[in-house]
């Protein structure tokens, strides 16, 4: 059972030196939210001010309390106690080990001697992907969307932090929804940085970034379904074409199918 | 006066710290810089630029560069002494990191960059295993499990060794690196001297001699079908 843990997010300043659009956010266990904006908004900075729980020590000054305290110094330096998993835009990769070397020395930083974890994850990465990974391959030999399903598998099952901060996990190529589906399972509070509408308004909450700083947080509840409802077909239509274009498939005309999709039926945006 | 002593690889991000740690010392901080560099650099000139601090570089040429340090420590402390100043920043470029430039009444800082690769730690052991932290660079360029893998692979060098993770170019994390300073006793009266036993003996190699073959060599040499080396003397 993942551990519980409250982040509180005390406001910084933006790049004009100007304070938040916000004075603190409570960040609780289940909550999903997506960090939008332009790029360069600060979006990167805001879920690194998480990642490295800041205490008015980085460019924006914001301070990151866990449970309503300063976190102990063990949180931030000590896998084994860090109650946060990034899965950032740059997986580069230690490029020089295979596939159970690097998921066997995270068992021993994160979870030691718990070596049953290794096939969990690897199961739960080759659900993301469509070409499978195995353990004999090389970490370097992994494609970006294979390295993002299997960054995404470890921190659920061998980080398995309460808080899980992504970085544009759309970007990548691999079956969103099913890492939608294993990241809202459990208690974990899960943090996006996307541009992809769909995710951003399935979200509870949405974090606007501006000139480096937030300038709104927004709570739809259930304002938005209609437009989740509309995204969604609309996301059906192109998750369906995207397949069949992966299969090989040529298109001269739009599929019949696709034209009959229950999408454009009075909705009001 | 506090003897901050940075070391790493080339590309590792040693000046970015050494800014950092610049950009956040205490008002009353009077810190020199020293450079030692085998035949080009240019870190002097911007920090003096930067930050208006007395600075310094020397070249070793033929020499090994953590070699050259340890020949001209002594002087670059009366330098800055007599310059008034309180702390003095050497940075070293090292060059098979085996002769590590650390000396008691130090803090030894060792930089290196978290897509360095998972061996490097290994390989670099000695610059390692005699530094107070290790400060890992470049870590918004890798994945979490990454950095957990690589700190891990520190760890197996020296289990306890204090480890602070940072982006250099934005500071992130560094308050770590700021207080092990902040407590860093000032040198006291007895001697400066190395920590660890340096390889053995400058070679002839080491000063400029071209020729290949063992034959022609003297100090630690050794045949291709010999398992350890021998001594000859000049």
């Amino acid at each position: 059972m993942t551990r519980q843990v409250t982040l509180t997010i005390l406001a910084g300043k933006n790049r004009s030196g100007e304070k938040e659009g916000f004075k603190s956010m409570e960040i609780r266990p289940g909550d999903t939210i997506s960090i939008v904006g332009p790029t360069g908004s600060g979006k990167s900075a805001f879920i690194n001010d998480i990642e490295t729980l800041a205490q008015g020590d980085t460019v924006t000054g914001r301070t990151v309390l866990v449970n309503g305290d300063v976190p102990p110094e063990s949180f931030i330096r000590d896998p084994a106690f860090k109650p946060i998993a990034l899965i950032t835009q740059n997986t580069r990769c230690l490029a020089d080990l295979s596939v159970e070397a690097f998921l066997t020395m995270h068992i021993q930083a994160r979870r030691s001697g718990r070596e049953e974890l290794l096939s969990e994850t690897i199961d739960l990465a080759n659900t993301f992907t469509g070409e499978k990974i195995t353990l004999k391959s090389k970490m370097s030999s992994l494609s970006g969307g294979q390295t993002r399903a299997l960054m995404i598998a470890d921190a659920l099952v061998i980080s398995d932090t309460p808080i899980l901060l992504l970085d544009e996990i759309e970007n990548a190529g691999i079956f969103k929804d099913k890492v939608i589906q294993s990241l809202q399972g459990g208690n974990k509070a899960v943090i996006i940085v996307t541009h992809d509408p769909y995710l951003a308004v399935t979200t509870g909450r949405r974090i606007v970034m501006k000139s480096g700083g937030v300038s709104s947080v927004i709570e739809p509840g259930n304002n938005e379904r209609h437009l989740i409802e509309y995204l969604a077909g609309i996301d059906d239509k192109l998750h369906h074409i995207r397949e069949k274009l992966r299969l090989g498939n040529v298109f001269y005309s739009v599929p019949h199918e696709l034209t009959t999709l229950p999408i454009d039926q009075g909705c009001e945006l | 006066m506090k003897l901050i002593i940075v070391a790493g690889p080339p590309s590792g991000g040693k000046t970015a710290v050494i800014r950092q740690i610049i950009k956040s010392l205490p008002e009353d901080a009077l810190p020199a810089f020293l450079k030692v560099d085998v035949v080009h650099a240019t870190e002097d000139e911007e920090l003096a630029e930067e930050f208006g601090i007395p600075t310094k570089k020397v070249y070793s040429g033929d020499l090994c560069p953590d070699h050259m340090g340890i020949l001209v420590l002594a002087d670059a402390l009366s330098w800055a002494d007599e310059l008034s100043r309180n702390m003095l920043i050497v940075e070293s470029a090292g060059l098979c990191l085996r002769c590590t430039p650390y000396t008691t009444y130090s803090l030894g800082i060792t930089v290196i960059s978290a897509i360095s690769g998972t061996n490097s730690p290994l390989k670099m052991a000695p610059l390692i295993a005699l530094a107070d932290v290790v400060v890992v660079t470049k870590t918004d360029l890798v994945s979490q499990a990454e950095k957990e893998v690589f700190r891990e692979s520190i760890r197996k060098v020296v289990n306890d060794i204090d480890i602070v993770e940072t982006n250099a170019i934005q500071g992130t994390g560094l308050r770590y690196l700021m207080r092990r300073i902040a407590s860093q006793a000032d040198i006291e009266a007895e001697p400066v001297t190395l920590r660890g036993a340096p390889p053995l003996g400058v070679c002839t190699i080491c000063i400029g001699k071209k020729e290949i073959g063992w034959q022609k060599h003297f100090g630690m040499i050794r045949p291709l079908d010999m398992p350890e080396s021998m001594y000859r003397g000049d």
